[in-house]
């Protein structure tokens, strides 16, 4: 019997073992495609079949890593064909199909476990969710004890769950409650934590991990996975149990508390788990496999795959950059105010093994900015994510000086000075005279149009805006502002700063508060009139949590600090006249900022109090504030999220019609990354999506009809509405 | 009854009560030794002796149970009523509504004499709560998340925490009522005005192992009280149920943790029976009427504050039933927890002289399967000592619900 692969190597050696290598050509890193399956299947095939064959190793062919998983696109043209095979062929029809399709990774990984010879694998490297799965079909599994090797199901973030007996093989190995917790998490497992748990064998040198997979084999390794014992026993005992009522109830109830209910997949997760370990193994394959299939199809994981893996992968591959451009790579940078984000910056520029000269107005400011990243770096040491080398390293690639000239050599300057116009035109003069000729000049105002700043700068093609996000080190995207004149070059160089630094752009044109602060505005403006409505805070900051926000809009306000939103209030009316305010929340923020000098947590006084000792609780003086005081139970909670999330929605929709953002996956990932808009939607235009554009405009209607003209939906989304258009195809 | 004959509605009539005194549901507790068919059959012995009832008049006996596993399990009510004397004629049924059991038996009786298909039964409930032990029977509620999670499923100490927080009972509240229940069931005790129902549980040879309710603690003042830790902190904070409670009720900022051992009902083990018949039963038998069962309702409430449903349940029994609350007299609201009787107080604006009078559940135990029959009885005996009319009895029950029966003397 012959056998033609094209995603491994196959060979026999003088003992009668096999050895499988996986080399997905023409990719650096293995995936689950069809190819992959109907290979895996021809082996298993070959194995029983051959008398000569023991047993089989399987091994990845790649030098760093083991496999990625499950190729998403594949998933997500499955359940693409569903929707089509539905119109076609009826739902009954259609689900059949789809069900039998997205299961066929679960039926061959366990047609592998029960095919009767042993099969082991080893793992060097990563190690992600369906090869995960895999591994748990095997029947022994050794992994590198190399500082790269991880093994991990990261399915729950991109809305889906383990599918391929991922859920009951791990809850057959390792404690219930951890089962639970390392799913759920989607966090990957270093060697020594997945032993912990149970879930592999073995750990060695990685130039053993073969000879070692062959000696189990050779020693009688037992092809018959634990489970399929009579007398198996589960890790936690019978759910039913003392032991099971200390684990389950709390399950659910720490399902909720992380997920607000707002992610099916989780539910599903723990639902698999619960159903599965009351049957035997093959019964509980097909029910974690009807769970599989519905989340598959269900419109969170739609959203969530398209945003958080396909949309953001594109983006993060610089789908936006001008592509005739050669790309940059940098050696050395600028960067100009040592001042809290100034040193963010030098932070994640260094990092990345960039040099960064760090000017302050003098040398003592400019250290103080290097004390700063230091802390951030020695953080990570103390927590053992990075060496004492590394360190050192990390602080001798920044120099914290006063002298501009030191600019001279910099591939890139970013100033990010005091947001104050005449401080920032004063800087940009003094940088530009020191700065190479050709050099791109960046700022990361948050504030001030780019198009004004640059008039400070003679090259206007050559300035660019650099958004970053508080803290730096941990916010993962980066606004790219494009001035009126900003150029190509400029764009393109930013977009390559941005990669090397391991962030995410989206490309913004200029206009005031870009793009994700213009959103937040509007979630705070909501929160602040809600409260003047009378509604009790403590339900506005539940709401907006359940509304799946990671913060409440009034906890928040206190975060970025009353007094700044009262003079972002006073700059935007200096700019627009009084008609830019909301009145309400203008006499709001006045009284707390200036009659009561509560200033959020940075004085201990805001919305919240914070006490020295203890958590931070709401301000008992907030229900004065209104006279419109009214009891929890006239509010519609429904309505409360639908408020919170709508307004940015809105704005988003809005930033797309004033030609702001120009692609609606930036819009998404803008605001998921920027400031934690519910991931579960994939961002706010997919929401309008997977809502429905026309319904999205009735129930804006309804609410601007309820709380004013704030709500009316903007010309864009009535025209897509009438020509049934959405923002994504599909 | 002639075949093709209408009847008109007959009267369900309460002829005797009987409970056995409730001892301590722990190892070291007085009816540990006694098994939960022993305590099961002990009030329907003693009301059959005591009323030289005669077996064959006896239709059924419906007992309530809320772990009917183990030794309580299959139907403990058949067994009971065989070692209790009644013959192989007489047949018995086990129901559960957790902590209603007891009052859902007698509203289930009474259900099938005023529908004339029944003359004469026995309900009542039973619960050994040291041998069998509290949440045996399992249950998917609490762990299958497709209930547990949509039913914002947490254990019932932190949904009463939820109802004291949202409905602003603090801890001096709570602390001061449960002191009230201890101080009312000791007068009562003192005062012997249990006498007539509880009868001492004796062993084979006669000699007594238990007659009095042994968790009572009478010298409880508000600074002994003052002095436990809450409860349910602990659970809510590592449980995740605290985060729970926040999503069933937004408008609460943080759990407000009062409740402990104190103020919570007691855990004890105990039985209890009440006779019910139709007047010619009652006739038939010898019995002398002391009550009339008047109306009765059950409701599904608020799954997450799951402790509420005593109030609307009332509210549903005064719509069907024409009752005011005015026309109560007294109440018996179980004492699971103090902010359940707390509650009950607040939304009937009552006057906390009507309820409860004779102390509950605080002082003296909550026998799941048992307390809403033991209800039944005190409020009767309380009636009748105080020559009052008419009485409600309510009980809260696990994953939202509540019972309600209105009572009025003959």
């Amino acid at each position: 019997m012959s056998l033609t692969l094209t995603q491994f190597h196959f060979e026999i050696d003088a003992d009668g073992i096999a050895l499988l290598t996986w080399d997905a050509p023409g990719r650096s890193m293995n995936i689950f495609i069809d190819e992959t399956m109907k290979d895996l299947d021809h082996v298993i095939d070959h194995v029983v079949a051959n008398d000569m064959i023991k047993g089989c190793v399987i091994t990845s062919g790649k030098s760093d890593s083991f496999s990625g998983g499950a190729d998403i696109r594949m998933l997500e043209a499955m359940a693409e064909r569903a929707r089509v095979n539905e119109k076609t062929l009826g739902a009954d029809e259609a689900n059949r199909i789809f069900f039998e399709e997205s299961r066929s990774l679960s039926l061959l990984f366990r047609k592998l476990e029960t095919c009767g010879k042993p099969f082991a694998i080893t793992i060097h490297g990563i190690c992600l969710g369906g090869a995960t799965e895999l591994a748990l079909a095997c029947h022994y599994r050794i992994l590198s004890d190399d500082k790269k090797t991880r093994i991990g199901l990261p399915e729950i973030k991109i809305g889906i769950f383990p599918g391929a007996g991922g859920t009951q093989r791990v809850a057959r190995l390792a404690p219930t409650a951890d089962a639970l917790l390392m799913m759920m998490k989607g966090e990957a497992l270093k060697p020594d934590a997945a032993q912990k748990l149970n879930l592999i064998h073995d750990s060695a040198p990685q130039s053993e991990l073969i000879m070692r997979a062959k000696a189990w084999i050779k020693q009688g390794g037992s092809p018959i996975a634990p489970w399929d014992h009579e007398k198996f026993k589960l890790p936690s005992g019978p759910i039913y149990s003392k032991a099971g009522m200390m684990v389950w109830p709390a399950a659910s109830a720490i399902c909720r508390k992380e997920t607000f209910d707002n992610y099916p997949a989780a539910k599903a997760l723990i639902q698999s788990v619960y159903e599965g370990l009351q049957v035997p193994m093959d019964v509980a394959l097909r029910i974690e496999s009807r769970y599989f299939a519905h989340i598959l199809k269900s419109k969170e994981a739609k959203a969530m795959i398209r945003s958080l893996f396909v949309s953001m992968q594109a983006l993060n591959k610089g789908a936006r950059r001008p592509q005739t451009i050669a790309s940059k790579k940098f050696k050395r940078i600028g960067i100009i105010g040592a001042g809290f984000m100034g040193a963010g910056i030098a932070t994640v520029a260094s990092l990345a093994g960039i040099d960064v000269v760090l000017i302050d107005r003098d040398e003592a400011s400019a250290q103080k900015g290097k004390a700063t990243a230091d802390k951030t770096i020695s953080s990570r040491v103390a927590k053992g994510r990075a060496t004492e080398a590394e360190r050192d390293a990390f602080l001798a690639r920044i120099n914290p000086t006063a002298d501009y000239t030191l600019l001279a050599d910099c591939e890139l300057v970013i100033e990010a000075v005091f947001e104050d116009p005449h401080v920032k035109d004063e800087t940009i003069r003094e940088a530009e005279a020191a700065m190479g000729s050709d050099v791109i000049f960046a700022s990361n105002t948050s504030t001030i149009p780019i198009s004004d700043l640059a008039a400070s700068f003679s090259r206007r093609q050559d300035f660019i805006g650099i958004h970053f996000f508080s803290p730096v080190d941990r916010m993962m995207l980066v606004e790219i502002i494009k001035g009126k004149e900003t150029g190509p070059e400029a764009i393109a160089a930013a977009f390559d700063f941005v990669r090397a630094i391991g962030k995410t752009p989206i490309l913004v044109n200029d206009a005031r508060g870009f793009y994700a602060n213009r959103c937040v505005l509007n979630y705070l403006l909501e929160g602040h009139l809600m409260l003047d409505e009378g509604i009790p805070p403590a339900l506005i900051e539940n709401a907006a949590r359940m509304a799946g926000m990671p913060v409440g809009p009034l906890a928040l306000s206190d975060e970025i600090a009353l007094d700044l939103i009262f003079k972002i209030m006073k700059a935007t009316q200096a700019a627009l006249g009084d008609a830019a305010l909301n009145p309400v929340q203008a006499r709001l923020i006045s009284t707390l900022v200036e009659k009561m000098e509560r200033y959020g947590r940075k004085n201990g006084h805001g919305f919240y109090e914070y006490p020295k000792e203890g958590p931070k609780y709401l301000w008992s003086g907030l229900s004065a504030l209104t006279t419109r005081n009214q009891t929890p139970d006239n509010f519609d909670v429904q309505e409360l999220k639908d408020r919170l999330l709508m307004t940015q929605a809105l704005e988003a929709a809005r930033s797309m019609e004033e030609g702001i953002l120009e692609d609606a996956r930036e819009a998404d990932i803008g605001a998921i990354l920027g400031f934690g808009f519910a991931p579960f939607t994939g961002g706010p235009l997919s929401m309008i999506d997977g809502m429905g554009v026309q319904t999205f405009i009735e129930r804006c209607d309804n609410l601007a009809r309820k709380h004013g003209p704030r709500f009316k939906p903007p010309q864009n989304l009535e025209t897509m509405a009438g020509s049934g258009r959405t923002f994504y195809a599909g | 009854m002639r075949p093709g004959k209408e009847e008109p509605m007959a009267d369900a009539f309460i002829y005797d009560h009987v409970r056995t005194p409730r001892g301590r549901g722990k190892p070291d507790g007085a009816l540990h030794e006694v098994t939960a068919l022993a305590l099961a059959a002990h009030p329907l012995r003693e009301i059959r002796t005591r009323q030289a009832l005669d077996p064959k008049l006896v239709d059924d006996v419906v007992l309530g149970c809320v772990d009917p596993v183990g030794e309580a399990g299959g139907n403990i009510a058949r067994a009971a009523a065989l070692v209790a004397g009644y013959g192989i004629t007489v047949p018995g049924m086990q129901i559960n509504r957790f902590c209603a059991s007891g009052l859902d038996a007698i509203n289930f009786a009474a259900s099938q004499i005023m529908a004339g298909q029944q003359n004469l039964a026995l309900a009542g409930g039973i619960e050994s709560m040291s041998r069998v032990g509290i949440g045996a029977s399992g249950g998917a509620w609490a762990a299958d998340p497709t209930i547990a999670i949509p039913a914002f499923f947490m254990p019932q100490g932190i949904s009463a925490d939820l109802i004291a927080t949202k409905y602003g009972f603090s801890r001096q509240d709570v602390d001061a009522y449960a002191v009230e229940s201890q101080k009312r069931a000791d007068a009562a005790w003192r005062e012997g005005r249990f006498k007539q129902s509880v009868v001492p549980v004796r062993d084979i040879n006669g000699l007594i192992i238990l007659d009095h309710d042994e968790h009572r603690r009478p010298d409880t003042t508000t600074q002994t009280l003052g002095a436990l830790k809450p409860s349910f902190a602990q659970m809510a904070e590592q449980g995740g149920f605290g985060a729970v409670a926040l999503q069933a009720h937004p408008d609460v900022e943080a759990l407000n943790h009062v409740h402990h051992a104190g103020n919570s009902s007691g855990i004890v083990d105990g039985a209890a029976a009440v006779l019910i018949g139709s007047r010619e039963a009652g006739v038939a038998a010898g019995l002398k009427p002391r009550a009339k069962i008047r109306a009765f309702a059950n409701i599904g409430s608020d799954p997450a504050l799951m402790l509420t449903g005593p109030v609307d349940v009332t509210q549903k029994l005064l719509r069907q039933s024409g009752f005011k609350i005015s026309d109560i007299d007294l109440f018996e609201v179980n004492e699971a927890f103090a902010s359940v009787v707390l509650r009950y107080l607040q939304a009937f604006d009552l006057d906390p002289a009507q309820v409860n009078v004779n102390g509950g559940a605080i002082a003296m135990g909550h026998p799941l399967g048992a307390t809403g029959a033991i209800l039944v009885g005190t409020v009767l005996d309380e009636l009748e000592r105080s020559n009052k009319t008419t009485a409600l009895i309510t009980l809260c029950i696990g994953a939202g619900m509540g019972t309600a029966t209105i009572i009025e003397r003959v």
